[in-house]
């Protein structure tokens, strides 16, 4: 009967994104509601050739849902992809300004790829991530299926959806200009509903779960959805100027929207990029070194002494601004002690593998694994240190902070979910083990190789730049132009650039790694029955 | 009283402290005697049900 519902939902969404295209007033609203009226044809059409059709209950009840998992995997590694690939492909943009093509101006030049870039790599590859993670992670946790049946598979093709219209948005312009929150209200609206459906599907499992206690991950998942739901409506109270334009005008004006902007923004890093990401650490680690977390007592003051600091940080994004002084030392002294916890939950990965060093020799993927936790230690001392108001002066607006940012991003985010891909392959698609081990080795010395060379040369040019930013002569005026200072920038750039490629070729290496590990590894046989010898 | 006045002496006194203490009483419940058992037992929780989810209790019966 449910199904009947949906078939008039989804043909009058159909409808009403086709009247959308036809009168819409900009180009990338226009293609948003074409993208949308696709989705909701194929939808209505895969939701018609199943409608009456017998669903074997008994069956459901006593597996896991992981089609919506595999789902998942494969596009945390295609959109990883499209992510580096913009990156890398922007690094060069700015080494080699010849590469914003005449011909493309206004749809492919650095301004318009780079929150392509950024919200590719952030809410498509580590947002895919995530959401497969969490799914596979809650289920297993709590010995129960995911909870509201198909729900959590709109939650993937909803969150698709989120990323392809905010990807047009970028193409053609349509943006509000909030960094990380650049898509417009239609964007905003459906990925607002889309979160609350993740929130409800994975908050019915925890609810539904077979064991006593929710377990450590669960709760890191948890406050990463629940926070990012809150921060995501705050930082977009909009109003759009027409229902069928993209364009909206932000409530908040001036000091108040800076504030919200960065509140939003540092907890995207607090929240989606941190307690998210450390909650596939609590699980992962444990699972792949094949001993229990190394102290779960840590691990709640871990959780509640991030959750409690993190969420003041985001002031020293504003140092030198409008903002109230009291308010960016007030984010700066947080920001300081959050050091802490941070490397409370660093250590507490580590010390996992006590005891079982002896398998970084032999595992790759454990090496993986704790490699991006050694990132996220580095990255969350640099972060404080750059928070101090006066190292601050000195690194804001250069590309110290880009380095940083990609140190935490490439290092903490990028291999943790590598390390979660290669655990998860083999055991979603019953394979005895990955195809080569080897590959993942290599995967493993590019990317790590790529990293360096980004942040040794962000480092440089970061901290050169801002010197000659402030170099006065004898007689206080400026030494050097803008232009020198892009000039002098140049080498690093192209290491830059060569460091991204490093760790796009890893990404692939592991893409086909993966492929082969579906198509020609082993299957898992059947557990054989134990025979007395004759 | 202006509201934003109220706002910012109640953030600064009373909510503060009600934070600060709850923080303090999570180190404390952490620590609190008889939990390194239980925790154990917690920690242990992803190493139970890999491959399927736990019979529901009708079929316990």
């Amino acid at each position: 009967m449910a199904n009947y519902y949906k078939l008039i939902v989804m043909g009058l969404i159909t409808l009403l994104a086709m009247i959308a295209a036809n009168y819409g007033r900009d180009v990338a609203y226009q293609a948003q509601a074409v993208v949308v009226m696709l989705f909701a044809a194929v939808a209505f059409i895969i939701t018609l050739r199943n409608t009456d059709e017998p669903v074997p209950v008994s069956v459901r009840e006593q597996s896991y849902f992981d089609d919506v998992v595999r789902y998942g995997v494969i596009a945390t590694a295609f959109w990883g992809v499209v992510g580096f690939l913009m990156g890398t492909f922007i690094a060069f943009q700015l080494a080699f300004p010849e590469l914003n093509f005449a011909w493309a101006d206004g749809l492919a030049n650095f301004g318009r790829l780079r929150p392509l870039h950024t919200s590719a790599v952030i809410f498509a590859f580590g947002g895919n991530a995530l959401i497969a993670t969490s799914f596979y992670v809650v289920q297993r946790t709590s010995a129960a299926r995911l909870w509201g049946g198909n729900l959590a598979m709109w939650v993937f093709w909803g969150y698709q959806l989120v990323i392809l219209t905010a990807a047009i948005g970028y193409l053609f312009g349509a943006t509000q200009s909030k960094e990380y929150a650049e898509p417009e209200w239609t964007t905003d609206w459906l990925l607002t509903v889309v979160w609350l459906s993740y929130l409800a599907v994975f908050l019915g499992t925890i609810i539904r779960r077979k064991e006593k206690h929710i377990y450590v991950a669960n709760w890191f998942y948890l406050s990463f959805i629940v926070t990012v739901a809150m921060l995501h409506v705050f930082n977009n109270i909009s109003i759009p100027v027409s229902l069928l334009g993209s364009k909206s005008v932000q409530v908040f004006a001036g000091v108040q929207d800076a504030m919200t902007q960065w509140w939003y923004g540092h907890n995207a890093v607090g929240f989606f990029l941190t307690a998210g990401f450390l909650g596939m650490m609590y699980y992962f680690i444990p699972k792949q070194a094949e001993r229990p977390v190394f102290s779960y007592k840590l691990s709640i003051i871990h959780f509640w002494a991030l959750i409690f600091i993190y969420i003041w940080a985001g002031p020293h994004h504003l140092h030198y601004t409008a903002l109230p002084d009291w308010a960016s030392t007030l984010g700066m002294a947080f920001s300081i002690v959050l050091w802490m916890p941070s490397w409370g939950g660093m250590i507490n990965g580590l010390m996992t593998l006590s005891g079982a060093w002896d398998k970084l020799r032999t595992d790759p993927i454990l090496r993986m694994l704790v490699i991006s936790v050694g990132f996220y230690g580095m990255s969350t001392f640099e972060g404080p240190m750059m928070s101090i108001r006066a190292v601050n002066s000195l690194s804001h607006y250069t590309d110290w902070t880009i380095g940083h940012v990609h140190s935490g991003a490439l290092g903490w985010n990028g291999m943790i979910t590598f390390g979660a891909l290669y655990f998860l392959v083999p055991r979603l698609w019953n394979r005895e083990r990955l195809y080569s081990l080897s590959a993942v080795s290599w995967h493993f010395w590019l990317a790590t190789i790529g990293i360096v060379l980004y942040a040794a040369a962000m480092w440089v040019t970061g901290i050169m730049e801002g010197l000659m930013w402030r170099e006065v002569d004898a007689n206080g005026f400026l030494v050097n132009s803008f232009a020198d200072t892009v000039a002098a920038k140049f080498p690093m750039y192209v290491v830059r650039g060569m460091g991204g490629v490093m760790y796009l070729a890893g990404a692939l290496i592991m893409c086909w790694n993966l492929w082969m590990t579906v198509k020609r590894s082993p299957a898992i046989q059947s557990a054989p029955v134990a025979q007395p010898a004759e | 009283m202006e509201e934003y006045t109220f706002l910012r002496q109640f953030a600064d006194s009373w909510m503060l402290m009600f934070l600060f203490a709850f923080f303090i009483g999570v180190i404390f419940w952490a620590f609190r005697p008889g939990s390194g058992k239980q925790y154990e037992e917690t920690a242990s929780i992803p190493f139970r049900y890999e491959d399927k989810p736990a019979p529901s209790r009708e079929h316990d019966k």
